[in-house]
């Protein structure tokens, strides 16, 4: 099997793997990063996001050859003590129910407001609307984008 | 107040090795009404314990969890009672999972919404009688009377100002007889009760740390990945695995089945779902590799039993409403009477279709069977069946399984059922070697547990313009109704009620999905009676406090359902929603129902927006009595009627000669964000001994959803996915 060299929160790692292995897969097995986390493996829930350069990416899409020259963010690696803004934001509105997809959430929502600080109401509905929370905290997690980025701005 | 009830029965306390005190209750048998308990002490020992308090020296508190946690918060809002009882500080409470030991556990499960309605007063007692000990250790200290000690937040304090820390007596505490009769606290002293707490796990969960059942690994674990039928009433006949095997991450091709099957046959009656047919596993190195090697397997099957479809379960359900083959649930006066003497007889059906569950968590378990035991972790919402049927399949001794039960990734009733625990022990036993079986969401969605699909006919006779009969009839795969639910508003209201049920037996595995039958039934009743209130000119508020009037005069046990509850949300909704003065472009729709022991009543606000019905907000108001942890509840209830919403919008879901229509997320719709109003929720402030809150705010929002809708469009909806039948392009958005 072929080896691939990764960065993955500032760290290398060399895996050995098949070529078309999705990073998603790469991440929970190889390198034990099990934060990131199996939905649908199609891109359409969102559980499995994680940051590559900065933007939001589907890791079941990207397969682990694609991702040599990439920066990779997985949720272990968003802040040093768990203290991201978005993370605090997450404590604070208590959002998680079974808290299976709220990695991903807190992925796509630091993204965006990375490049979004200060989003109106509309835009972080459309933002997170990629993301299923299967418990529904939907409302949740619209607040606390909100109260993220109010200790973003 | 006073309180000795069965406390003897269920709790026990012993002192550790380490110097601490250890307490074991009983949570289940100390709070069933129908339990008598038991009063030998020398009959009890540990065996019958389900849950345990853990005061160390240094007055930490651990308490080992007994109930699954599935999202529905138990794990937070069960410790809240006890810490509260023992007095002491939130913060200072370890809360730690426990596992299921058949050896020294009885009874754990996760279902029903009944978690904190059966705990509540053990849960109190248990904290309540540790404090005690502890106090009565420390008045023996000092030579004190123990009534004149204080306790507060694991400090206790005597007349002379001089303290001691639960720790400093927790030794002395644990050599003490459990006392008689033990105070619980007064309710307006609650001091962790009633205030919001957060998820006990969320560090955790914020910064991804394992938790969940998928998580789970063991160093040499194999991954397997499972190939069962593609549709249901088929069965495997050959396969050919040689592409699958020359693949390097490929360990092992093997078959299971055969010993689920023993079972099955040899013990036909019980509810467990196992497949009649052989799977074809693969076992790879990595969770990828199995995956692979499954999409690698050519496998031929072939029928075994009628391979169904949505149009023939549609005609098999409308055959059962319009024919004879009923059972009555309960029957009051004569329904046929009051509809022959009816000045006018409305009669309507209402469809829904089958519901996979679809946790975000796909099915997984861990399984190590070793000549010396069995070991099986993962998350499952029944670990105690789950560990029998496996002893049974495996011809094993009970006492050699144990099962850790992880975090769950969501249940909604589809992790009650035990198939993944069994495949993955089957697999195990066979390979010899410690294994993990994940299902993918395509495994997941398309060899479910599914909700079935139901069709009610409900018809209601109106002489003199009065309600005069109102006769239900449901037609159901599988199975119906159950328990109480004939009992269920409007019973007890009419003098001519009745309750007929039927069903049709499908060889589709279908089981409970997040309030079983009421998740649909409140959605057709609820709009039923819009439709009467508009037909009887009367204000549809009026129509069910009038209704709800007449149930007070005619109490009985059956009707478990309080109307002057009902009336209490009913009225705090209207109140809260500004229920006939909305603004202008605002439709409001209604519903109140009763279920899991909680009273809901919701209205809904839906405007139209580019000719679509959009649902802007949601008013919900709950009485489930004393509210345990309201930031939990909050959650519960906002998750609860959104998820409501998304189910009766938008999911659908059908077969096409046995195969599932669907099998993820591309082609079957989960509500998201941008499909989601506000939802704001209001609690009736209540002394009432609480009740649960994982279900009962789902049930109503379906119908009013519905009624908003017809209010906006003129549009009766009587068949889910409402935005399939709106007959508007479409409501979905983004």
């Amino acid at each position: 099997m072929p080896t691939f060299t990764l960065k993955i929160n500032k760290k290398k790692y060399v895996v050995e793997a098949d070529a078309d292995t999705p990073l998603l897969w790469v991440l929970r097995d190889h390198i034990e990063l099990v934060g990131t986390k199996f939905g649908c493996g199609i891109g359409q829930c969102g559980a499995c996001t994680v940051h590559t350069d900065g933007e939001a990416s589907r890791s079941c899409l990207i397969q682990v050859s694609q991702a040599e020259d990439m920066e990779i963010t997985t949720i272990e690696g968003l802040s040093e003590n768990g203290d991201h803004p978005v993370q605090q934001a997450w404590k604070e509105i208590d959002v998680p129910q079974c808290g299976y997809c709220q990695a991903g959430q807190i992925m796509t929502a630091s993204a965006f407001l990375n490049q979004n600080p200060s989003p109106s109401n509309e835009e972080i509905r459309s933002a997170m609307n990629g993301n299923i929370c299967r418990c529904a905290s939907y409302n949740s997690i619209e607040e606390a984008v909100k109260v993220a980025s109010e200790k973003l701005s | 107040m006073k309180n000795s009830f069965s406390r003897r029965s269920f709790l026990k306390t012993s002192a550790l090795a380490s110097g601490g005190m250890i307490i074991g209750f009983n949570l289940f048998n100390a709070c069933k009404p129908d339990v008598k308990p038991s009063i030998d002490l020398s009959k009890l020992n540990y065996n019958d314990f389900n849950a345990f308090i853990k005061i160390s020296p240094e007055g930490k508190v651990t308490l080992f969890s007994p109930n699954p946690e599935i999202g529905q918060g138990v794990k937070t809002s069960m410790p809240m009672i006890i810490a509260e009882e023992l007095e002491v500080a939130w913060d200072d409470v370890y809360v730690v999972q426990a596992p299921l030991d058949t050896k020294n556990y009885t009874r754990q499960l996760a279902g029903g919404s009944q978690s904190i309605r059966h705990g509540w007063i053990a849960l109190r007692q248990t904290g309540a009688t540790a404090k005690q000990m502890l106090v009565n250790a420390a008045a023996a200290k000092w030579g004190v009377d123990a009534s004149e000690c204080k306790v507060s937040e694991g400090v206790i304090t005597n007349t002379k100002g001089e303290t001691l820390g639960y720790g400093d007596v927790v030794t002395e505490a644990a050599a003490l007889e459990v006392p008689e009769e033990v105070t619980l606290k007064d309710p307006k002293d609650f001091k962790i009760i009633g205030k919001g707490k957060g998820n006990v796990d969320i560090d955790k969960i914020t910064i991804g740390k394992p938790l969940f059942g998928i998580d789970y690994k063991e160093v040499g674990m194999l991954y397997a990945s499972v190939l069962r039928p593609p549709a249901f009433g088929q069965v495997l006949e050959s396969f050919d695995a040689s592409k699958a095997k020359a693949m390097p991450g490929v360990v092992d091709v093997i078959t299971i089945g055969e010993k689920a099957r023993t079972i099955l046959n040899e013990k036909p009656n019980w509810t467990v779902q196992l497949s009649k047919s052989n799977k074809v596993v693969v076992l790879g190195k990595t969770t990828w590799d199995a995956i692979k090697g499954k999409k690698a397997i050519n496998a031929v099957w072939k029928e075994d039993s009628k391979l169904e479809s949505t149009e023939y379960h549609d005609q098999v359900l409308m055959d059962l409403l319009n024919g004879n083959k009923f059972n009555t649930r309960r029957k009051d006066g004569n329904v046929k009477q009051a509809f022959a003497e009816a000045d006018k007889v409305i009669e309507r059906v209402y469809e829904s279709p089958f519901l996979p569950h679809n946790t975000m968590e796909p099915m997984n378990f861990f399984a190590d069977v070793t000549p010396e035991k069995v070991r099986l972790v993962g998350p499952v919402q029944t670990p105690e069946p789950a560990a029998k049927v496996v002893s049974e399949m495996l011809g094993r001794d009970l006492e050699d399984i144990s099962v850790e039960m992880t975090r769950m990734g969501g249940g909604f009733g589809r992790r009650l059922y035990g198939d993944f625990v069994y495949e993955a022990a089957e697999i195990s036993d066979k390979i010899g070697k410690p294994v993990k079986m994940i299902s993918t969401r395509e495994d997941d969605m398309t060899t479910g547990v599914y909700r079935p699909s139901t069709k009610y006919k409900i018809a209601a006779s109106i002489k003199n313009g009065k309600l005069t009969g109102y006769h239900l009839k449901e037609a159901a795969i599988n199975g119906n109704m159950y328990g109480l639910i004939p009992n269920f508003f409007p019973a007890g209201a009419l003098e001519n009620y009745q309750v007929d049920t039927a069903n049709y037996k499908s060889n589709i595995t279908t089981g409970a999905w997040r309030a079983p039958y009421t998740n649909f039934l409140a959605s057709a009743e609820q709009s039923f009676f819009d439709e009467l209130a508009e037909e009887l000119g009367v204000d549809r508020v009026r129509l069910h406090m009038d209704l709800l009037d007449k149930v007070k005069q005619n109490p009985e046990p059956k009707i478990e359902y309080s109307p002057e509850r009902l009336q209490g949300v009913l009225k705090l909704a209207v109140e809260k929603s500004n229920w006939g003065s909305a603004p202008e472009g605002i439709y409001q729709g209604l519903s109140v129902y009763y279920c899991h022991n909680t009273h809901v009543a919701e209205i809904a606000n839906v405007a139209m927006e580019n000719g679509i019905p959009v649902v802007k907000k949601v008013t919900c108001a709950i009485d489930c009595g004393i509210l345990v942890n309201p930031l939990g509840a909050m959650n519960q209830a906002k998750g609860g009627v959104l998820d409501g919403i998304g189910h009766a919008m938008y999911s659908d879901f059908g077969f096409q000669n046995g195969v599932p229509k669907s099998n993820n997320f591309n082609t079957y719709q989960l509500i998201r964000m941008a499909q989601t109003p506000k939802v704001e929720v209001h609690f009736i402030e209540s002394d009432i001994d609480p009740t649960g809150l994982g279900e009962p705010t789902l049930p109503p929002v379906g119908a009013a959803v519905a009624n908003a809708i017809y209010k906006a469009t003129g549009k009766r909806l009587t068949k889910q996915p409402y935005s399939l039948n709106m007959n508007v392009e479409s409501s979905i958005i983004g």
